[in-house]
């Protein structure tokens, strides 16, 4: 799993690759309340955001360090969006078919210490 | 407080008696029996409104230093003169020559807001703001369509803009591109110069800015999306700190919005009507709505017009309110308001900045933005809770979590109406509220306590929303 400085997760499994947000990101939007999934088929770059997620106090924009296409995505989070706030790693947006990766992705070790100095 | 429906309890009472008929029944095809409305008397309909009313928090009862929302008195002067017969028994359809006194009215606040602005001409058109964002993003358009610049399909917003400048933007069919913010709160000079490009249609922009300050680089910021064959838009949201001293045109901006209710204190009544005039500079003036008033308008105004985007000349009471704000205060007047605007906001910016840290420390416009990340991450307590706790001190809260740049934002905007004492009020209350932050956090998670409804489960309401009502 890698990560993203604008706090998304990449789980990348051969030419997908499974996309979501992370532990700190949850915790800085609070309850999430709506997960507006992108459609099948969606054009995804990097750098531009591929979707939003709303909490209760905001929206916010999702991006997801690939580019590609959307092939699945999790509908679990239209019925239950707090699912993200209560297990991030497993609660999946959506599955790319990527042709490119971001660049500068961090690892776990990388991500925790540039979170930190985000503090 | 019960529902209307349920204080229904009687089939068939009324609130009124209509005559009998005399002409034979006839029945809608499509009407519904089945539909519940209630059945009340008149008296049951006074008391449960009044009732609700007594709940509300308004500016007539209290402190709203809701920031970007500019929440000023607004002067009962203002109804009174909208009251005016003239004004209300008349129609738009009317012989122009039979309704002098509503075309004069217009005609006045649309040159004032011209001189207030620099623009050239001015429509009154859209019913508030955001109509009014997407009026002006219409302007943008056609200018680009008309001089055959097909491909500029992209628009720039700050990262820190108000969430209706890209929505707006977007509804128009362009593409967005966040631009970063400085260090200051302004927009990023060396990252927009990579960003203007042949696409670029134009930059939306609020100045002051949603965290309270005026950016120092506006010219250069309009040079450099001008060179790029850009346009500068400017949210008015913000106006109300610089009447009188600098305006948009001036610094280099082409189409203007304006909010009505904000700065030129027509009432902020629940969702409307609204008036969110759309001026802009004599390039773009043959695009405007069909309808614009003015004494002094460019020839061919509304010439390739975008078409109308309400009917007549827009939420006519509602322009004329400010109308006569504007007349009431006179040039020095609007320059003395927003002078004391900014006044009072650094005043309580000074008030409170020992206790809670600023978002960008610097002398402030007419708002300022906390952040209570620290506090939050030290005591467990966030903007949500300290909001909550102005509650019971009969204060309408702050805006909340916004600038979405600023993590735990807590945004004021006193206002230049608020006087010494409810300034130092609020800044005792939120010192009240700091203590207890250390000492009794569980009350500010409790809190309000005072009014008629306590916390309420957002995150239900948010995710289950009980949208009708049932037996």
């Amino acid at each position: 799993m890698k990560f993203l400085k604008t706090h998304e997760w990449i789980d990348v499994n051969g030419k997908k690759a499974k996309v979501g947000v992370s532990d700190y990101a949850q915790e800085q939007l609070g309850d999430i309340v709506f997960v507006n999934l992108p459609e099948i088929g969606t054009e995804v770059v990097i750098g531009k955001a591929y979707t939003d997620i709303e909490s209760v106090k905001a929206v916010s924009e999702v991006f997801a360090g690939c580019s590609g296409k959307v092939v699945a995505v999790n509908e679990e989070l239209l019925d239950a969006p707090e699912k993200i706030n209560e297990a991030p790693y497993d609660s999946w947006i959506a599955e790319i078919e990527f042709t490119k990766l971001q660049d500068d992705l961090m690892d776990e070790a990388e991500y925790k210490s540039y979170v930190e100095s985000q503090q | 407080m019960q529902l209307i429906f349920e204080k229904s309890v009687v089939n068939g009472r009324r609130a009124l008696t209509l005559p009998e008929m005399n002409i034979a029944e006839y029945k809608l095809p499509e009407y519904r029996e089945e539909i519940d409305l209630p059945e009340v008397a008149e008296i049951d309909v006074v008391r449960h409104y009044t009732g609700l009313s007594k709940l509300a928090h308004g500016v007539d009862d209290g402190f709203y230093p809701l920031g970007s929302c500019t929440m000023k008195y607004n002067p009962k002067l203002n109804e009174a003169v909208a009251a005016f017969e003239g004004f209300t028994a008349i129609h738009p359809t009317q012989p122009k020559e039979t309704v002098r006194g509503w075309t004069d009215a217009l005609n006045m606040l649309s040159d004032y807001l011209c001189e207030i602005t620099g623009m050239d001409a001015i429509t009154l058109q859209p019913a508030a703001g955001a109509h009014g964002e997407f009026t002006g993003m219409q302007l943008i358009k056609a200018y680009h369509k008309y001089n055959k610049d097909f491909g500029r399909k992209q628009i720039l917003v700050p990262d820190s803009a108000h969430g209706t400048n890209p929505a707006s933007a977007n509804m128009c069919g362009f593409e967005i591109v966040t631009v970063p913010s400085n260090s200051e709160g302004g927009v990023d000079i060396e990252a927009l110069k990579t960003l203007v490009c042949e696409k670029t249609a134009g930059l939306m922009l609020t100045n002051p800015n949603t965290v309270g300050l005026f950016d120092r680089n506006i010219t250069e910021i309009c040079e450099i999306v001008h060179k790029a064959g850009g346009l500068m838009y400017y949210d008015g949201a913000n106006l109300n700190a610089v009447m009188g001293i600098c305006r948009p045109g001036d610094m280099g901006f082409d189409v203007v919005h304006l909010n009505l209710h904000k700065t030129f204190s027509a009432p902020h009544g629940g969702g409307g009507p609204g008036c969110g005039p759309v001026g802009c500079k004599k390039a773009l003036c043959k695009f405007l709505p069909l309808g614009v008033y003015g004494s002094k308008l460019p020839k061919d105004t509304a010439s390739k017009s975008i078409g109308k985007v309400k009917s007549f000349g827009g939420n006519f009471l509602v322009a004329l309110r400010s109308a006569v704000y504007i007349v009431t205060l006179g040039a020095d007047g609007l320059l003395d308001a927003s002078e004391l605007a900014v006044l009072n906001a650094n005043y309580l910016l000074a008030l409170l900045k020992d206790k809670y840290p600023v978002a960008y420390d610097r002398i402030c416009m007419h708002e300022f933005v906390l952040t209570a990340e620290n506090i939050k991450h030290e005591t467990g307590v966030s903007a949500l809770d300290i909001s909550k706790a102005l509650l019971d001190f009969g204060i309408h809260p702050p805006t909340m979590y916004f600038p979405l740049i600023v993590h735990e934002a807590l945004m004021f905007e006193p206002t230049e109406t608020e006087s010494k004492e409810t300034l130092e009020y609020a800044a005792d209350a939120m010192l009240k509220i700091y203590d207890k932050l250390y000492t009794n956090p569980q009350e500010l998670h409790d809190a309000p306590i005072s009014t008629a409804i306590g916390r309420v489960d957002e995150v239900q309401a948010a995710r289950h929303p009980v949208l009708k009502y049932n037996k």
